[in-house]
């Protein structure tokens, strides 16, 4: 009787497609997403009420702040407004790796013939089309503050955003990885990415900082995402960088966060791996 | 180091040579940081084989299947299956195993269907093939009707039969199942074992199953049973049950140490204590039953004679209950 026993052998196991697991990856981050209504809602109220409520509160008080020359204070927050919103859906997005390992989804991707970074790429790509859906939707805001984009310059503001929305997602996805609680997730986000973005020219101009903060700013890859924005929506303004450099390393930002995401999902551990 | 890449173990008779091993756990010693899970186990598992890996809560079996899995790597030795290595040859062993974890990993939020067609995604399937396998798996599990409907609306016992369609998707030739009754009811436990043997029976499956339930045990065709990270026995039911020979005998006692003492000495016999009980294993244990209420006059308040069943044999292994409470905290 030939039993199946008599057949293992090795050539008959070939390579590992990556594509699609990514895509179903990548397919089930943004079904889950338009399943849960509350989530939908908030992507789409959120940017609105964020620009409206913080930039007028900030536009009265600080009547042009100096920063963009006679630019209204409105104006010149809208480009950091945007980079805000791209920051939160990423990096938020991908609490679902923490959900996923602890309803112990995770683990039946984990024993599939799938190569890590097709994981790494699904997931990545599921928060990032969800992010730049988002920043594309307060893009609609753009005319109010005078902005008027030929089509280039759209498509470089929608590689922009996509840029952030992909290396913010791609670090969410390396920050979310080793982590079993949701609270230690949110404890991290508080304590390093506020941060960022404050200092990435998004509040005040890099122009105008002091010295030292001015030096962490320039470090700040989220500043050269501020900058490439601001360039693109205003092209009258002056700015620091020119947009090859911004968008340049921008891309850099982009491989080296997947690049560390790809790093901490290949750490094959002898622990527990839910 | 030159391990054979088609490792057929033979530790056993020769009666048992024509039949390759699926799976050959050899030696496997798992530590975590300060614990010892798994020490130096070793046992085959042969084709078309419904395997039951017993043990209480600690002794090391979940360690074992996250390693069976390709989850873990074990800290040394080998785990074997189909030929292929789980700790060097990961990608390859995954497309020829099965996995069904005790935690559910449904996505709530897709329907039945979906589920499926997002794990066949997982394993390379696509397209009409896929979408026919799912009409067939569905079916196969009794769901057909429940498709369209998301698994979050589902009962237990009906994730768990998902969940089960969704190991089974690829056609594995290995199914592994961790505590795969956990949360059902009576009912939903029977079908899934019954099903279980159908997979063994028709489609020549070899089905591993880790359980901490006597009654699932027995349902296996062989079992290793293992207890703080040792293999204490391996055997089928009936063989495992047979060395106890005769019944076995438990004494209840106001002071069973005493009581112990006396029976050891008057009937020259092993007697252990066990809380309040003192348990023998004796041929024709009714008979001696009589024997000892008159030997000690008061001393005893209850007994039972009963025959053999696996936790006895846990017992006789290990010296003490399947479900102890004075184990040390290791």
């Amino acid at each position: 009787m030939a039993t199946q026993s008599a057949s293992f052998s090795k050539t008959a196991a070939g390579r590992d497609g990556i594509f699609l697991p990514a895509f179903t990856l990548w397919w089930r981050e943004i079904v889950r997403f338009y399943r849960q209504r509350s989530r939908v809602v908030g992507v789409i109220v959120s940017p609105l009420l964020f620009w409206v409520v913080i930039g007028s509160g900030f536009g009265t008080s600080f009547r042009s702040g100096g920063g963009a020359g006679q630019q209204h204070y409105l104006d010149y927050f809208y480009p950091g407004a945007l980079i805000m919103i791209v920051l939160f859906t990423s990096i938020f997005t991908m609490m679902s790796v923490i959900e996923d390992r602890k309803q112990g989804f995770l683990l039946s991707v984990l024993v599939a013939p799938v190569p890590r970074s097709a994981i790494v790429l699904g997931k990545v790509l599921g928060g990032t089309t969800l992010a730049t859906i988002q920043g594309m939707i307060f893009l609609v805001f753009a005319p109010l503050v005078g902005v008027r984009l030929g089509l280039s310059s759209f498509l470089l503001v929608v590689l922009t955003i996509f840029l952030v929305s992909f290396a913010l997602t791609a670090l969410g996805f390396a920050i979310a990885w080793p982590m079993d609680s949701t609270q230690a997730f949110h404890a991290i986000i508080n304590l390093f990415l506020i941060p960022l973005w404050l200092l990435s020219g998004s509040m005040f101009p890099l122009s105008k900082a002091a010295g030292w903060i001015r030096v962490i700013m320039q470090m700040n890859p989220l500043t050269y995402g501020t900058e490439a924005l601001r360039t693109l929506l205003y092209p009258s303004s002056q700015s620091d960088f020119s947009l090859a450099t911004s968008l340049g390393t921008l891309t850099l930002f982009t491989v080296a966060m997947f690049g560390l995401a790809f790093v901490m999902v290949n750490r094959r551990s002898t622990k527990p791996a839910a | 180091m030159a391990y054979p890449t088609t490792v057929i173990h033979r530790p056993e008779s020769q009666a048992e040579v024509s039949v390759p091993a699926v799976i050959s756990v050899q030696n496997i010693v798992h530590r975590y940081e300060n614990r010892t899970a798994l020490d130096g186990v070793s046992f085959d598992v042969r084709n078309a084989e419904l395997f039951g890996l017993l043990g209480p809560n600690g002794s090391g079996k979940t360690t074992l299947f996250r390693i069976l899995s390709t989850l873990m790597v074990p800290t040394s030795g080998h785990a074997v299956i189909l030929g292929f290595d789980s700790a060097k040859d990961p990608s390859a062993l995954r497309r020829h195993i099965g996995v069904v974890f005790q935690a559910q990993s449904n996505d709530g939020k897709l329907t039945a269907y979906e589920n499926l067609w997002h794990q066949g995604h997982l394993y390379g399937l696509h397209g009409a093939a896929l979408k026919a396998r799912i009409g067939e798996i569905l079916s196969r599990v009794g769901l057909s009707d429940r498709a369209n409907e998301k698994v979050e609306t589902f009962s237990g016992g009906m994730q768990r039969r998902i969940e089960l369609a969704k190991g089974l998707l690829h056609h594995p030739s290995v199914l592994l199942l961790d505590e795969p009754t956990t949360g059902l009811d009576p009912g939903a436990r029977r079908d899934l074992w019954q099903y279980l043997a159908i997979l063994r029976d028709q489609e020549k499956v070899s089905v591993i199953v880790t359980t901490h339930l006597m009654e699932e045990a027995e349902r296996c065709d062989r079992l290793a049973i293992l207890n703080e990270g040792k293999l204490m026995a391996l055997g089928t039911p009936a063989d495992l049950k047979r060395e106890i020979g005769g019944d076995v005998v438990l004494l209840e006692a106001r002071d069973p140490e005493a009581l112990a003492e006396q029976v050891r000495s008057r009937f020259g016999m092993e007697a252990t204590v066990m809380g309040q009980q003192v348990r023998l294993e004796i041929e024709s244990g009714h008979r001696f039953v009589t024997d000892v209420v008159e030997a000690f006059p008061g001393e005893i308040q209850a007994l039972s004679v009963s025959k053999p069943t696996l936790e006895d044999v846990f017992i006789r292994r290990t010296g003490h209950r399947f479900w102890s409470e004075e184990k040390p905290e290791a």
